[in-house]
């Protein structure tokens, strides 16, 4: 039983992990008044050149952090367009969907079927032997530790710290922020980017841990649920945390299910994670005033100063 | 079609306006062109991947006399029907369409064209110019089963199912014969992804498999996660459509390999012979059109069975699906003695007693 338990959580913290990281840079993004569609872009772009710097050099680390500029590349040209451009933040994120959707498999091509390199487990000493609490705690790779890690900081962040305060400020009113001195377009420019980034390393977790290849498509929507968690959260860290987990346990439970013998129609299971996700997230973010406090007022405008 | 052909083309009209006579000698010594419609990208690695094989084989073979053509990433919707027609405008005089969804497109561009034959693969409607071609997967499912019914030391194996349609029922049923056939008590669990492709959820299933007690894992989906998911968790799997060993080598006991290249020859040839017929072909070992990949990471006399099935099967001598059979609620489907034809065989929707879980 406890051997049954600790395995089912920790394949829902790998299913968990991706979204959880996305929603993470878009979290920051969106909270400095950037509303950037093109998360599953990213993710993909992130994937497929982490996947190829991994095989080309043999290191997941130059991997990992080259998925990481290329996310935050493609945010930089989602910037450009938005920020100094002024194009529309929405239709401009759906583009850039699109775009990375096209331009990941280009890069791809030669790497579909191709046996890849898979990010080691940290496995630590001792502490990964104890039953139980070793393998769920920590028996993983070294992006699931940063995963929480990011997201602890991120709270921090906006909360806790004075740049986090500009940032949140930016997203509520960039004309008040822009009146007190503070430079808009850069704090956003930063914020977009950071997001992309992340964006970046949830597509290489995806491709060097949870599913070790590379494959047309392989994000299969991912993005689009991290961009629905950071709304149905209402902005705020843990809830963050909880939905990214409730999806990703939800995902994995309805196929554990089948298993079992019980019969639901695998239609019906693919729907599952999103019917029960947006059930749950309903029913915590139904308090309008916390949702009106937390929402970046500024969210989605562009800024174009005045004076 | 690019420049240089154009030119080619262009060059042609110049010299058939002029010189009539000339021209028709040569374009009737000219290669002959045939098409293939695939429906992945020629590196999924699985499926598509397994006809390009075949297409490369058949182009290897006859060298200048055919000149083959390939569109990859073909939607099944009307968009199909575009592509279709526009190889067969172009002068190509055999078409493949590779996948199940092409079916009425196929035939609909069969009619505009009824000089140019079409193969489709996996389809049930023929016409005057349309064949069906297709492999008798379930014979390599049954191969897989004596093996995992040796090896399990659990009793239950599990088996990672894409959609229910016949296809997957006669690879749940045939492997669960070929377990008991050698192990009468084993076990069969399955999950439906509800895809054919989608690794994240592929390696989610194997999860859950495992840790519901499966040793063994198989899959009918077409990535190689299944197989890299089982390798972490030190369990042993199959390989699917392509032989997967590079992803896992201490992991793949072996694998269903789909051979299209001799098929695609022999229709090609017809075509040469100017013999070409509509027809209906189900091929499985005897046929060349299915094999194992290498027998591995068992003992030998495992592997020694594992030969003497796919030599059984290939001589006629085990037919798979032979009574008694019956269903999970017990009910009799098959009398001892009987071979399922293949006509029921082809739309089979009921799973054979030994397998948990409903179709549903």
């Amino acid at each position: 039983m406890i051997f049954l338990i600790t395995s089912l959580l920790v394949s829902i913290i790998a299913a968990s992990t991706p979204l959880m990281l996305a929603a993470t840079g878009e979290l920051i993004a969106e909270k400095a008044g950037v509303l950037n569609l093109g998360v599953e872009g990213m993710m993909l772009v992130g994937a497929v050149t982490g996947f190829v710097v991994t095989h080309l050099t043999g290191s997941t680390t130059l991997g990992i952090f080259a998925a990481i500029l290329a996310g935050a590349g493609m945010a930089l040209i989602f910037s450009v367009l938005t920020l100094t451009v002024l194009a529309n933040q929405i239709a401009t994120g759906l583009a850039l969907t699109l775009f990375g959707k096209g331009f990941s498999s280009l890069l791809g091509r030669n790497y579909v079927g191709v046996a890849g390199p898979t990010l080691p487990k940290l496995d630590i000493p001792v502490l990964s032997t104890i039953p139980f609490f070793g393998p769920v705690l920590f028996g993983h790779d070294a992006l699931i530790y940063l995963s929480f890690a990011i997201l602890i900081g991120t709270a921090w962040f906006l909360y806790r710290s004075h740049a986090g305060l500009i940032l949140r400020a930016v997203g509520d009113s960039h004309a008040a922020a822009h009146a007190l001195g503070y430079p808009v377009i850069r704090i956003r420019y930063a914020a977009t980017l950071f997001g992309g980034g992340m964006a970046g390393l949830a597509g290489v977790y995806m491709s060097l841990s949870y599913s070790p290849m590379w494959a047309e498509d392989m994000v299969a929507g991912r993005g689009w649920i991290a961009l629905a968690l950071v709304v149905f959260a209402a902005w705020r860290p843990f809830w963050l945390f909880v939905g990214a987990y409730l999806f990703g346990g939800i995902m994995y439970l309805s196929l554990y299910v089948q298993g079992l013998g019980i019969p639901v129609p695998s239609a019906l299971v693919s729907a599952l994670p999103y019917l029960g996700t947006i059930l749950v997230l309903v029913l915590i973010s139904r308090d309008r005033r916390r949702i009106r406090m937390n929402q970046p007022a500024s969210l989605g405008q562009s800024f174009h100063a005045t004076a | 079609m690019d420049r240089r052909q154009f030119h080619k083309i262009l060059g042609a009209g110049l010299i058939s306006a002029s010189l009539p006579s000339l021209l028709r000698p040569a374009f009737a010594d000219g290669p002959l062109q045939v098409g293939f419609v695939y429906l992945g990208p020629v590196g999924d690695f699985g499926w598509t991947y397994q006809h390009n094989v075949g297409c490369q084989q058949a182009q290897a073979h006859f060298g200048d006399k055919v000149k083959t053509t390939y569109v990859e990433n073909v939607p099944e919707s009307p968009d199909s029907e575009h592509v279709i027609a526009d190889l067969a405008a172009k002068g190509n005089k055999l078409i493949f369409t590779t996948s199940f969804g092409y079916m009425n497109y196929t035939l609909k561009v069969a009619k505009q064209y009824p000089d140019v034959f079409f193969e489709h693969c996996t389809g049930y409607m023929r016409d005057k110019n349309v064949s069906t071609y297709n492999i008798r997967f379930y014979e390599g499912r049954f191969v897989q089963g004596v093996i995992a019914g040796k090896l399990t030391k659990s009793g239950l194996v599990g088996y990672i199912g894409s959609i229910p349609v016949p296809e997957v029922v006669q690879g749940m049923n045939a492997f669960l014969l070929g377990m008991r056939s050698v192990n009468p008590t084993a076990k069969l669990k399955f999950i439906m992804i509800n895809s054919w492709y989608d690794p994240g959820k592929e390696g989610d299933a194997t999860k859950a498999l495992i840790d519901q007690g499966c040793d063994i894992i198989t899959q009918h989906t077409d990535s190689p996660t299944p197989l890299q998911t089982a390798k972490g968790r030190g369990v042993k799997a199959f390989g699917e459509a392509t032989d997967m060993t590079k992803f896992a080598p201490d992991t793949q006991l072996t694998a269903d390999v789909n051979d299209w290249g001799g098929y695609y020859i022999k229709r090609i040839q017809d075509v040469l012979d100017g013999k070409w017929a509509s027809t209906d072909t189900w091929g499985g070992f005897d046929s060349g059109m299915l094999s194992m990949a290498a027998f591995a990471n068992m003992p030998d006399d495992v592997k020694a069975l594992a030969g003497q099935a796919v030599a059984d099967i290939r001589s006629g001598k085990n037919k798979v699906f032979v009574g008694p059979l019956t269903d999970q609620s017990g009910k009799l489907q098959l009398p001892a003695g009987q071979v399922m034809d293949d006509g029921t065989l082809s739309g089979l929707q009921w799973l054979v007693e030994g397998v948990e879980g409903k179709l549903s």
